[in-house]
């Protein structure tokens, strides 16, 4: 059973979620992801790991409700709920080593999937640089957990109410342009990553991001998450999700991701709809 | 006077079916079963036994079925084979038992299929009997997915007493029976009861288990198991490598019937699953696959659907069934074209370009090899394709299981029995042959599950 041991508000639209899942939480590394389904009736969705303790035997995620299935997990599960389904952890670890001075860059609900990375990265011995960046201080999170897992934090926001008013994109900037910044990971909207991998690319820093395609399994096994990295043809799922930022297709990711808009806001619609007549 | 024609199955209209996910053919009544069984002439070398991969005792079930003793029959097809529901339907009987009947060698062959899935279904709707299960071994067995090939393997391992337990990545058990093959060709209820018998019998199933990430055989091994046996699969879905293979509309076959199949997206918004079909679908390939994507795309609402096949229909590996549902439909074949890229708009498939082809030389599968025409592209306007080419074995156990050696192909090298290069692993299905039939890979859970059974008796049990 995947219940639902702790639900936590983080932000407008965001929740924290500590789920029984003791295979994954005893499996899981940096980078990985899991795919949950809420009930029966539901579709299969990537959550990338936020956290996971093997002796409790829980995952930790963190879900902005967006569409219908992540709009539902927020206003219909709570505490004590079970999700029907938790598979993982898949993907492919985050190549973990000491690089030397590592700046991890997070965007929006990327905070939360930054966080097992850039821990990972100070555990191996890197000096750890974080940049947090929302649109306004009502969407930031764990800022107290990323600052303990980094030897600094930067944090901005679009419209300046909380830290350096801004993208994430200037400090990387300049950072990457003052030199020894050895390797760059990026975690956030394809939009966000796709400008700090053109950051990354001038200034000649390797840097890695973590793709969000849409998936279907997640095993290998449908395509559906079929992302282009140097030309060729790869799986979101099994040869990812994370992969070389400047050598990813962004403009042919960012299309993908939009193939099922129109259905995706039918099913939200209707969904409001239910919960309107069933609360009438 | 023996008839020289199959009795004929009732099935759904098709301007009726086009329609709707429910099963096309209705399947025989009793009178009809007795009737065709009627027309076995029993012959004393039965050619059909030999042309079963799992040997079913053919003449034996349809003299039993002839004299109406349908509960004879179904035991004498449960002595060599658990899913008879299954095998009726989508088991290539042309090319197998009904292809070598010697009525056939004149008139219409026995219809052997039909006759399984009568006897098989009479059975479920009376009660189906449990196979004996066998005196507990005290050996624990891993079967590593539970399509056809494990099912097989784990039903065959509980009559020898061992405990199993089976582990499943998905959400639900049943493999390609589940996600690929339509409920208008495989209700999925059927395969669903064809589980609870399993976990009747003892089999303890696990989903949501992705062996290779979640845990290893390894680990599997180091648990408490004693033997291992993978059967999982040839899941990953080969693309065609043209350019514009990535537009919107274009799906694989594995991702099209696993949202349709698995996810139910044919009832979305109720599920949550969407799936998008345009006016005009072409579907690019010539086997089973093929054929479920194209009358799968009709009952979602395409108005035209084409099939695009690089050879000829003589070559065609689909079912002949099949290829007969699909035209009964409407969907339009087109033989000797190949897609050499995708056209998009805005980022979403709006056609094909195609080359016609000619039949070469016969390459290594014996068929005619096609050889493009140059000059001779053409242009389909479509606004979906579904590519239907092929899959190759899954790559997860392989890569996660040191020292157990697999082909160039990427498959799993076994022995005839399924005994791999690691002691105690052993592996059957299409993670060993690649893409093959639901019956073959039966056929080799079954034979590994022999196997294991002497293994974990003789070298496992001399050690303690």
């Amino acid at each position: 059973m995947y219940t639902i041991l702790e639900k936590r508000r983080l932000a407008h639209g965001i929740q924290e979620y500590t789920v029984e899942a003791p295979l994954v939480a005893r499996a899981a590394k940096a980078g990985q992801f899991v795919v949950i389904r809420l009930h029966q009736r539901g579709e299969r969705i990537p959550i990338t790991l936020a956290d996971w303790d093997p002796d409790r035997g829980t995952i930790t995620l963190v879900v902005q409700a967006v569409g219908k299935t992540t709009v539902e997990l927020e206003e219909c599960f709570q505490e004590g709920d079970a999700l029907a389904d938790v598979v993982g952890p898949l993907g492919e670890p985050s190549e973990i080593e000491d690089y030397g001075r590592v700046v991890c860059v997070a965007g929006g609900v990327g905070i939360a999937p930054i966080h097992p990375v850039a821990r990972a990265l100070k555990e191996a011995g890197n000096e750890v640089i974080c940049i947090a960046g929302a649109r306004n201080q009502g969407l930031l999170f764990w800022l107290d957990r990323l600052s303990q897992v980094c030897h600094e934090l930067i944090v901005t926001t679009d419209d300046g109410s909380y830290g350096r008013k801004g993208l994430v994109t200037e400090p990387l900037k300049e950072l990457v342009g003052a030199g020894r910044v050895d390797r760059v990971w990026a975690i956030g909207p394809a939009v966000m990553m796709k400008f700090c991998s053109l950051v990354c690319q001038e200034a000649g820093v390797p840097i890695i991001v973590s793709l969000n395609p849409i998936m279907v399994d997640g095993t290998g096994m449908c395509g559906a998450c079929r992302v282009e990295v140097d030309g060729q043809v790869r799986f979101g799922c099994v040869d990812g999700p994370e992969f070389p930022g400047d050598k990813v297709n962004w403009d042919l990711l960012i299309a993908r991701l939009s193939a099922f808009k129109e259905e995706e806001r039918c099913a939200l619609e209707r969904y409001r709809e239910l919960l309107k007549e069933a609360t009438a | 006077m023996i008839r020289k024609t199959q009795v004929p199955m009732r099935e759904q209209d098709p301007r009726e079916r086009i329609h709707n996910f429910q099963e096309v053919p209705y399947g025989y009544t009793p009178e009809e079963a007795i009737q065709e069984a009627k027309r076995c002439l029993q012959c004393k070398n039965a050619p059909c036994i030999g042309g079963c991969p799992v040997e079913i005792d053919i003449p034996r079930f349809i003299a039993h079925l002839a004299e109406g003793d349908f509960r004879g029959a179904i035991r004498v097809i449960k002595e060599s084979n658990n899913l008879p529901a299954i095998c009726g339907r989508v088991c290539p009987q042309e090319t197998q038992c009904e292809g070598v009947c010697t009525l056939g060698k004149k008139f219409e062959p026995v219809a052997i299929g039909r006759l399984e899935r009568f006897v098989a279904d009479w059975e479920r709707e009376r009660g189906v009997e449990l196979p004996p299960v066998g005196e507990p071994t005290g050996f624990r067995v891993a079967v590593v997915g539970s399509g056809p090939a494990g099912l097989a393997c784990a039903v065959d391992l509980r009559r020898f007493g061992h405990a199993v337990t089976m582990f499943e990545a998905l959400h639900e058990p049943g493999g390609v029976l589940m996600y690929g093959i339509p409920e208008f060709r495989l209700p999925k209820d059927i395969v669903r009861a064809e589980i609870a018998t399993l976990q009747e019998m003892g089999v303890e199933l696990v989903t949501n288990a992705v062996v290779g990430k979640t845990f290893t055989v390894d680990e599997l091994l180091a648990d408490g198991y004693q033997a291992v046996f993978v059967g999982t699969g040839a899941g990953l879905p080969r693309f065609l490598g043209v350019p514009g293979e990535s537009l919107i509309g274009v799906y694989s076959a594995n991702e099209f019937l696993t949202r349709v199949n698995l996810m139910r997206a044919y009832r979305f918004p109720e599920y949550d699953t969407p799936i998008r079909v345009g006016r005009r679908v072409a579907v690019v390939g010539g086997g089973n696959v093929a054929m479920d994507a194209a009358r799968t795309a009709l009952r979602l609402g395409a108005e035209e659907v084409l099939v695009l096949y690089r050879r000829t229909e003589a070559e065609m590996p689909a079912r002949r069934e099949e290829i007969r549902h699909a035209r009964e439909e409407g969907v339009v074949f087109h033989f000797l074209v190949s897609p050499v890229r995708f056209l998009g708009e805005r980022g979403e498939l709006a056609g094909v370009e195609c080359i016609r082809m000619e039949l070469g030389a016969p390459d290594e599968s014996g068929r005619r090899r096609p050889v493009p025409i140059e000059g001779s592209e053409f242009v389909i306007t479509i606004e979906t394709a579904v590519i239907a080419i092929g899959n190759q074995p899954h790559p997860l156990v392989p890569r996660t299981t040191p020292g157990l050696s697999v082909t160039r192909w990427g498959t799993i090298q076994a022995d005839e029995e399924g005994a791999t290069s690691r002691e105690g692993v052993f592996a059957g299905g299409d993670i060993v042959t690649g893409a093959a039939t639901v019956i073959s890979a039966m056929g080799a859970g079954k034979k590994a599950a022999r196997a294991i059974d002497r293994y974990l008796r003789e070298r496992v049990a001399s050690r303690a």
